[in-house]
């Protein structure tokens, strides 16, 4: 499958890569929500992954850090092979960041207490270390000035940031995105994507689903188009979207890019 | 005011105009018009008058007007002034205070279930006045070393130096609150757990914890009692009989924690799905992510269901006296049929007393949950 060029191209090891995907099915009841997933993610590689709703591009990357149970084949993160020893579900889930479409902030929480709890509880830093660099890290998706506030008085992008931030915080070696900035108001979107193009530059292995292919276009090594629970197609962007293969990747396209 | 012509008033102030928003709360004379604005309100009115009329002024009478204030036996409380019955008898309360805050416990002894109370009103006021420092401790020492000392206190075991008082003859308020808090004490974190039980992914755990809450939500309080005090010894080695104190507040703290456990399960679902995914996308282990982050909201979102639970598990404090133990309202029955204090308003009197006893604890803890909503409502405003 030419599809799949790319990453064989570069790591036919595989092992050494950030994440390992290999024939990968999961159903809901019946219902064949992942069908046969191999993807391999080098180090420091940028992915963006597409496609319509109801796709599994969700589901996918939920699988990276066990948020969903696949039901067959394997998924190799950073080395550890996520089984249902809950060892190593911990294990992947420290080195795996994770931001959420409805940034699910601890609302009881203060922006600082957000960021601090899991490097003090899990990694078992100080309050202090732990407290210098959530101040560091809001100062990197620069919001430093809202530490002391509760969620709820902020933003939707300065949640989602906060978020960003927070998912940091623990040192991930890889970071999650799962439609960042789909539930944010437009004016906000632009505000959450620089903080995320700033995340790339600094060679974060990052897996972001979105819609946004302005911003896939602009960061992502490989982009790759989901329908109905399959890679349909992936590819450079400057391939992906000059030169789409398949019909299906083709009408994604129009239709998203059409709305712009 | 729908169907009136666009005034001045009503048309949309030019921007910045208006300082303030328009009056929305009405005031007391529009409330007070509201009562009578049409005839069915009126007659409305009229009514709900006469019968808060019919109703309150006997009490007002019994307790106030009628009254006997001052006396020294059943002599003064016989007979009123037209020669009918008196209001309460209020020197019969007061000479019977001491049986009725603590039962049969020897005066002599009577400091150390003072010093008992006192240290708990401490160490309550400790855990629940907002700003007070080591809140943390103050909950850690409550629920362990409290209880010890006051064991010690009430009980005076062998080693203490104490006079042993064996708990037959404690009584009244003491019994009533000793009951009470341990029922608190138990069934909250008891009910946490049941509650984490039931929606646990491990069947045993689940099934163990479903049936325990079913059977005992599905089984009357009473019933649970006497379980507690005639059959738990059958399934016991002889010889390790606890006392039937200790019996009664086993079963009064299960019976509580199921109930408990329902109302927290409820906070747990009520929570986004979100909240769960966040914690455990953050790396947080199961405990880590119950005490951290799961806990403190489903429990603030359910404190009036936890107090509620706790209102009425200090009111259903009332029938231990099926099993044999005084608590207050069994002591002032038992006294209310004492000859020196024969009249005919003693029963009621005693009655009215217990009301406004359980009355002033119960909404003493109503006020202060609905303070606590009040101030985490404020400190973490929902998104």
């Amino acid at each position: 499958m030419t599809a799949n060029e790319p990453s064989t191209r570069r790591a036919a090891s595989g092992e050494g890569d950030a994440v390992v995907m290999r024939g990968v099915s999961k159903w809901y009841g019946d219902f064949r929500v992942l069908t046969d997933i191999d993807l391999n993610v080098r180090r420091g590689e940028r992915v963006v992954i597409c496609g319509p709703s109801g796709s599994g591009k969700s589901t996918l990357i939920r699988c990276i850090n066990r948020l969903e149970e696949h039901q067959q084949g394997e998924i190799i993160v950073d080395g550890v092979e996520l089984t249902r020893d809950l060892r190593s579900i911990d294990r992947v889930r420290r080195e795996v960041g994770m931001v959420f479409q409805q940034f699910n902030l601890f609302p009881h929480l203060t922006v600082l207490e957000n960021c601090v709890l899991a490097p003090m509880r899990v990694r078992g830093a100080s309050r202090r270390a732990a407290e210098e660099q959530a101040q560091a890290l809001l100062a990197r998706v620069r919001i430093p000035e809202q530490a002391g506030k509760y969620p709820g008085q902020l933003s939707g992008g300065q949640q989602q940031r906060v978020a960003i931030a927070r998912a940091l915080c623990m040192n991930p070696r890889i970071m999650l995105f799962d439609e960042p900035t789909s539930a944010l108001d437009p004016e906000m979107v632009k505000e959450v994507l620089d903080v995320m193009v700033e995340l790339a530059g600094d060679g974060m292995t990052m897996l972001c689903v979105t819609h946004e292919m302005g911003f896939a276009r602009r960061i992502a090594d490989r982009v790759i188009f989901m329908d109905g629970g399959q890679i349909i197609e992936q590819a450079e962007p400057e391939t992906f979207f000059t030169a789409p293969k398949h019909a299906r990747t083709r009408a994604f396209l129009s239709q998203v890019l059409g709305d712009q | 005011m729908t169907t009136t012509p666009s005034t001045p008033a009503n048309q949309p102030p030019a921007h910045g105009a208006l300082a303030r928003p328009p009056q929305q709360a009405p005031g007391l004379i529009q409330g007070l018009r509201s009562l009578v604005a049409t005839p069915l309100n009126a007659l409305l009115t009229v009514l709900a008058l006469a019968i808060a009329w019919f109703l309150l002024r006997p009490a007002i009478e019994f307790l106030f007007i009628d009254a006997v204030w001052s006396g020294h036996d059943r002599a003064a409380c016989l007979a009123g002034e037209a020669g009918g019955e008196t209001g309460a008898c209020w020197p019969y309360i007061a000479r019977r205070l001491g049986y009725f805050i603590y039962g049969q416990y020897p005066e002599a002894q009577r400091w150390r279930p003072n010093a008992a109370m006192a240290l708990c009103a401490l160490n309550i006021g400790w855990a629940l006045w907002p700003r007070a420092p080591f809140r943390g401790a103050a909950l850690f020492s409550f629920v362990l070393p409290f209880p010890v000392i006051a064991w010690i206190l009430l009980y005076g075991p062998g080693f203490s130096g104490l006079v042993a008082v064996p708990s037959n003859l404690w009584g009244g308020v003491l019994v009533t609150l000793v009951i009470s808090i341990v029922g608190i004490v138990v069934s909250l974190p008891l009910g946490v757990l049941l509650a984490l039980g039931r929606r646990s992914q491990m069947p045993v755990v689940c099934a163990a914890s479903t049936v325990f809450i079913e059977v005992m939500r599905g089984v009357p309080l009473l019933a649970v009692l006497f379980m507690a005090n005639r059959m738990l010894p059958l399934f016991l080695p002889p010889g390790v009989l606890p006392d039937p104190l200790v019996r009664v507040m086993v079963g009064v703290s299960l019976f509580a924690a199921a109930g408990m456990a329902e109302v927290i399960r409820g906070g747990l679902q009520a929570l986004p799905k979100g909240q769960y995914e966040a914690a455990a996308a953050l790396g947080l282990g199961y405990w880590q992510m119950m005490f951290t982050v799961i806990l403190p909201q489903a429990l603030t979102l359910v404190i009036p269901g936890i107090v509620n639970t706790f209102i009425s598990l200090f009111k259903d404090t009332t029938l231990v006296t099926v099993v044999g133990i005084f608590d207050l309202l069994t002591t002032i029955d038992v006294s209310s049929r004492d000859p020196a204090w024969a009249t005919p308003v003693t029963a009621s009197t005693g009655y009215a007393f217990a009301a406004i006893f359980y009355f002033i604890c119960c909404y003493a803890m109503s006020r202060y949950s609905a303070a606590m909503e009040r101030r985490l409502a404020a400190a973490g405003s929902r998104s």
